[in-house]
Protein backbone atom coordinates (compact mmCIF):
# COMPACT_ATOMS: atom_id res chain seq x y z
CA UNK A 1 0.00 0.00 0.00
CA UNK A 2 1.26 3.49 -0.81
CA UNK A 3 0.79 6.59 1.34
CA UNK A 4 -1.78 7.86 -1.18
CA UNK A 5 -3.72 4.60 -0.89
CA UNK A 6 -3.60 4.84 2.89
CA UNK A 7 -5.13 8.30 2.63
CA UNK A 8 -8.16 6.82 0.86
CA UNK A 9 -9.04 4.79 3.96
CA UNK A 10 -11.79 6.26 6.10
CA UNK A 11 -10.67 8.61 8.85
CA UNK A 12 -7.27 9.68 7.55
CA UNK A 13 -6.39 13.16 6.28
CA UNK A 14 -3.22 14.57 4.76
CA UNK A 15 -1.20 17.11 6.78
CA UNK A 16 1.96 17.24 4.65
CA UNK A 17 2.43 14.88 1.72
CA UNK A 18 5.75 15.12 -0.11
CA UNK A 19 5.89 11.63 -1.62
CA UNK A 20 2.48 9.98 -1.85
CA UNK A 21 3.94 7.02 -3.74
CA UNK A 22 6.12 5.96 -0.79
CA UNK A 23 5.39 2.33 0.07
CA UNK A 24 3.96 1.55 3.52
CA UNK A 25 5.35 -1.83 4.52
CA UNK A 26 4.51 -2.04 8.20
CA UNK A 27 3.48 -0.17 11.32
CA UNK A 28 5.28 1.06 14.41
CA UNK A 29 3.55 2.68 17.38
CA UNK A 30 5.44 4.72 19.96
CA UNK A 31 6.00 8.11 21.51
CA UNK A 32 9.42 7.63 23.07
CA UNK A 33 11.75 8.82 20.33
CA UNK A 34 14.73 6.60 21.13
CA UNK A 35 12.48 3.55 21.08
CA UNK A 36 11.22 4.56 17.68
CA UNK A 37 14.76 5.04 16.39
CA UNK A 38 15.80 1.70 17.79
CA UNK A 39 12.82 -0.30 16.59
CA UNK A 40 10.92 1.28 13.69
CA UNK A 41 11.77 -0.18 10.29
CA UNK A 42 12.25 1.47 6.95
CA UNK A 43 8.85 1.91 5.29
CA UNK A 44 6.81 1.73 8.49
CA UNK A 45 3.86 4.00 9.13
CA UNK A 46 4.80 5.53 12.49
CA UNK A 47 1.80 6.19 14.72
CA UNK A 48 2.39 8.72 17.50
CA UNK A 49 0.79 11.46 19.57
CA UNK A 50 4.04 13.47 19.75
CA UNK A 51 3.84 16.76 17.89
CA UNK A 52 7.12 18.57 18.54
CA UNK A 53 9.76 19.33 15.93
CA UNK A 54 11.96 16.40 16.96
CA UNK A 55 9.57 13.91 15.35
CA UNK A 56 10.80 15.18 11.97
CA UNK A 57 14.40 14.20 12.65
CA UNK A 58 13.28 10.83 13.99
CA UNK A 59 11.11 10.17 10.92
CA UNK A 60 13.96 11.12 8.58
CA UNK A 61 16.57 9.06 10.38
CA UNK A 62 14.46 5.93 10.68
CA UNK A 63 13.27 6.15 7.04
CA UNK A 64 9.61 5.62 7.92
CA UNK A 65 7.11 6.00 5.07
CA UNK A 66 4.95 8.44 7.00
CA UNK A 67 4.05 9.78 10.42
CA UNK A 68 0.44 9.25 11.48
CA UNK A 69 -0.70 11.63 14.23
CA UNK A 70 -3.32 9.87 16.31
CA UNK A 71 -6.14 11.20 18.52
CA UNK A 72 -6.56 14.38 16.48
CA UNK A 73 -3.15 15.76 17.45
CA UNK A 74 -2.29 18.89 15.47
CA UNK A 75 0.98 20.38 14.25
CA UNK A 76 2.09 24.01 14.32
CA UNK A 77 2.56 25.74 10.97
CA UNK A 78 6.35 25.97 11.29
CA UNK A 79 6.61 22.23 11.86
CA UNK A 80 4.50 21.63 8.76
CA UNK A 81 6.81 23.89 6.77
CA UNK A 82 9.88 22.10 8.10
CA UNK A 83 8.31 18.73 7.23
CA UNK A 84 7.79 19.90 3.65
CA UNK A 85 11.45 20.97 3.45
CA UNK A 86 12.62 17.62 4.76
CA UNK A 87 10.39 15.63 2.43
CA UNK A 88 8.35 13.93 5.13
CA UNK A 89 4.80 12.57 4.82
CA UNK A 90 2.44 13.36 7.70
CA UNK A 91 -1.14 12.13 8.05
CA UNK A 92 -3.59 12.79 10.85
CA UNK A 93 -6.54 10.92 12.26
CA UNK A 94 -9.07 11.33 15.05
CA UNK A 95 -8.73 7.62 15.76
CA UNK A 96 -6.70 6.15 18.61
CA UNK A 97 -3.37 4.49 17.88
CA UNK A 98 -5.08 1.12 18.35
CA UNK A 99 -7.89 1.86 15.89
CA UNK A 100 -5.39 3.17 13.35
CA UNK A 101 -3.32 0.02 13.68
CA UNK A 102 -6.42 -2.14 13.23
CA UNK A 103 -7.39 -0.22 10.09
CA UNK A 104 -3.87 -0.54 8.68
CA UNK A 105 -3.69 -4.20 9.54
CA UNK A 106 -6.76 -4.83 7.39
CA UNK A 107 -5.41 -2.73 4.53
CA UNK A 108 -1.79 -3.91 4.44
CA UNK B 1 45.29 4.02 4.09
CA UNK B 2 45.68 7.78 4.38
CA UNK B 3 42.65 9.17 2.56
CA UNK B 4 40.23 10.60 5.09
CA UNK B 5 37.23 12.91 4.85
CA UNK B 6 36.42 15.02 7.90
CA UNK B 7 33.16 16.72 8.85
CA UNK B 8 33.14 18.93 11.95
CA UNK B 9 30.12 20.38 13.74
CA UNK B 10 29.36 22.55 16.74
CA UNK B 11 26.33 21.25 18.58
CA UNK B 12 24.44 24.12 20.20
CA UNK B 13 23.41 23.34 23.76
CA UNK B 14 20.51 25.79 23.99
CA UNK B 15 18.73 25.02 20.82
CA UNK B 16 16.65 21.97 21.39
CA UNK B 17 14.56 22.42 18.29
CA UNK B 18 17.47 22.41 15.86
CA UNK B 19 19.18 19.43 17.50
CA UNK B 20 19.77 16.85 14.84
CA UNK B 21 21.18 19.25 12.28
CA UNK B 22 24.64 17.72 12.41
CA UNK B 23 23.37 14.18 11.95
CA UNK B 24 21.02 15.25 9.14
CA UNK B 25 23.94 16.95 7.38
CA UNK B 26 26.09 13.83 7.81
CA UNK B 27 23.28 11.76 6.36
CA UNK B 28 23.28 13.97 3.25
CA UNK B 29 27.07 13.90 2.96
CA UNK B 30 27.22 10.12 3.23
CA UNK B 31 24.50 9.77 0.62
CA UNK B 32 26.56 11.90 -1.77
CA UNK B 33 29.52 9.63 -1.14
CA UNK B 34 27.42 6.67 -2.25
CA UNK B 35 27.52 4.87 1.10
CA UNK B 36 24.85 2.16 1.44
CA UNK B 37 21.49 3.16 3.00
CA UNK B 38 21.82 0.60 5.79
CA UNK B 39 25.17 2.03 6.91
CA UNK B 40 23.88 5.59 6.59
CA UNK B 41 20.91 4.77 8.81
CA UNK B 42 23.13 3.23 11.49
CA UNK B 43 25.60 6.13 11.46
CA UNK B 44 23.00 8.87 11.45
CA UNK B 45 20.85 7.37 14.22
CA UNK B 46 23.88 6.73 16.44
CA UNK B 47 25.06 10.26 15.82
CA UNK B 48 21.63 11.79 16.43
CA UNK B 49 21.33 10.00 19.76
CA UNK B 50 24.75 11.32 20.75
CA UNK B 51 23.94 14.79 19.52
CA UNK B 52 20.67 14.91 21.46
CA UNK B 53 22.45 13.64 24.57
CA UNK B 54 24.97 16.47 24.33
CA UNK B 55 22.10 18.97 24.07
CA UNK B 56 20.01 17.49 26.89
CA UNK B 57 22.66 16.34 29.31
CA UNK B 58 25.79 18.38 28.57
CA UNK B 59 24.90 21.83 27.25
CA UNK B 60 26.26 21.13 23.77
CA UNK B 61 29.60 20.04 22.37
CA UNK B 62 31.34 19.15 19.15
CA UNK B 63 30.96 16.34 16.68
CA UNK B 64 33.65 15.14 14.28
CA UNK B 65 32.90 12.54 11.65
CA UNK B 66 35.75 10.90 9.76
CA UNK B 67 35.17 8.73 6.72
CA UNK B 68 37.98 6.41 5.70
CA UNK B 69 38.02 3.39 3.45
CA UNK B 70 37.58 1.06 6.43
CA UNK B 71 35.01 2.82 8.57
CA UNK B 72 33.04 5.88 9.54
CA UNK B 73 34.14 7.25 12.89
CA UNK B 74 32.07 9.64 15.00
CA UNK B 75 33.65 11.47 17.93
CA UNK B 76 31.32 13.43 20.19
CA UNK B 77 32.97 15.63 22.77
CA UNK B 78 31.43 17.80 25.46
CA UNK B 79 32.43 19.71 28.57
CA UNK B 80 29.26 18.75 30.42
CA UNK B 81 28.83 17.21 33.87
CA UNK B 82 30.22 13.83 32.84
CA UNK B 83 28.73 10.39 33.53
CA UNK B 84 29.28 9.02 37.03
CA UNK B 85 28.53 5.37 36.33
CA UNK B 86 28.96 4.47 32.67
CA UNK B 87 27.77 0.88 33.10
CA UNK B 88 24.52 2.12 34.63
CA UNK B 89 24.07 4.78 31.94
CA UNK B 90 24.42 2.09 29.25
CA UNK B 91 21.50 0.09 30.66
CA UNK B 92 18.24 0.23 28.72
CA UNK B 93 15.78 2.41 30.61
CA UNK B 94 18.28 4.34 32.74
CA UNK B 95 17.76 8.08 32.35
CA UNK B 96 18.27 11.25 34.32
CA UNK B 97 16.38 13.37 31.78
CA UNK B 98 14.26 16.12 33.39
CA UNK B 99 10.46 16.18 33.03
CA UNK B 100 10.32 18.95 30.41
CA UNK B 101 12.57 16.88 28.15
CA UNK B 102 10.55 13.73 28.81
CA UNK B 103 7.40 15.47 27.68
CA UNK B 104 9.07 15.89 24.27
CA UNK B 105 9.52 12.15 23.96
CA UNK B 106 13.09 11.84 25.20
CA UNK B 107 14.25 10.16 28.39
CA UNK B 108 13.46 6.55 27.60
CA UNK B 109 17.02 5.64 28.49
CA UNK B 110 17.47 4.04 25.08
CA UNK B 111 19.92 6.47 23.46
CA UNK B 112 23.22 4.98 24.58
CA UNK B 113 21.96 1.38 24.03
CA UNK B 114 20.89 2.39 20.50
CA UNK B 115 24.33 3.89 19.84
CA UNK B 116 25.94 0.64 20.92
CA UNK B 117 23.53 -1.47 18.89
CA UNK B 118 23.92 0.49 15.66
CA UNK B 119 27.71 0.72 15.69
CA UNK B 120 30.52 -1.82 15.51
CA UNK B 121 32.63 -0.09 18.14
CA UNK B 122 31.74 2.32 20.91
CA UNK B 123 33.85 3.76 23.70
CA UNK B 124 32.82 6.25 26.38
CA UNK B 125 35.38 8.30 28.24
CA UNK B 126 33.90 10.46 30.93
CA UNK B 127 35.01 12.33 33.99
CA UNK B 128 32.57 13.93 36.40
CA UNK B 129 32.85 17.71 36.24
CA UNK B 130 35.09 17.60 33.16
CA UNK B 131 33.11 16.14 30.29
CA UNK B 132 32.42 13.18 28.07
CA UNK B 133 33.96 11.91 24.85
CA UNK B 134 32.19 9.17 22.92
CA UNK B 135 33.86 7.44 19.99
CA UNK B 136 31.83 5.23 17.67
CA UNK B 137 32.75 3.37 14.50
CA UNK B 138 30.73 1.70 11.80
CA UNK B 139 32.77 -0.58 9.58
CA UNK B 140 32.62 -0.17 5.82
CA UNK B 141 34.38 -3.45 5.09
N1 LIG C 1 26.94 13.53 27.05
C1 LIG C 1 26.48 13.21 28.27
N2 LIG C 1 26.85 13.92 29.37
C2 LIG C 1 26.39 13.61 30.60
N3 LIG C 1 25.54 12.60 30.84
C3 LIG C 1 25.12 11.85 29.80
C4 LIG C 1 25.56 12.11 28.47
N4 LIG C 1 24.99 11.19 27.66
C5 LIG C 1 24.25 10.41 28.44
N5 LIG C 1 24.31 10.78 29.73
C6 LIG C 1 23.66 10.12 30.89
O1 LIG C 1 23.33 8.79 30.54
C7 LIG C 1 21.91 8.58 30.69
C8 LIG C 1 21.43 7.60 29.65
O2 LIG C 1 21.55 8.16 28.34
P1 LIG C 1 20.58 7.64 27.19
O3 LIG C 1 20.87 8.41 25.95
O4 LIG C 1 20.68 6.16 27.12
O5 LIG C 1 19.13 7.98 27.75
P2 LIG C 1 18.39 9.40 27.82
O6 LIG C 1 19.12 10.40 27.01
O7 LIG C 1 18.18 9.73 29.24
O8 LIG C 1 17.00 9.06 27.13
P3 LIG C 1 16.75 8.77 25.56
O9 LIG C 1 18.09 8.74 24.89
O10 LIG C 1 16.05 7.46 25.50
O11 LIG C 1 15.91 9.88 25.09
C9 LIG C 1 21.31 9.96 30.60
O12 LIG C 1 20.06 10.05 31.21
C10 LIG C 1 22.37 10.80 31.32
O13 LIG C 1 22.26 10.66 32.72
MG1 LIG D 1 19.66 9.98 25.05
Amino acid sequence: MTVNELLKLEGFSPVVITDGEAEVKGVYIGDLLSWVMGRACEGDAWITIMSNINILAVATLSDVACIILAEGVELSEDIKTAAKDKGINIICSEKSAYDIAVALSKAL
Amino acid sequence: MSEQLLFTFDVDGDDFTSAGQASSQVKRNLRQLGISPDIIKRVSIAMYEGEINMVIHAGGGTAVVAVTEEHIEIVLKDQGPGIKDIEQAMQEGFSTAPDDVRSLGFGAGMGLPNMKRYTDYMNIESEVGVGTTITMRVNLM
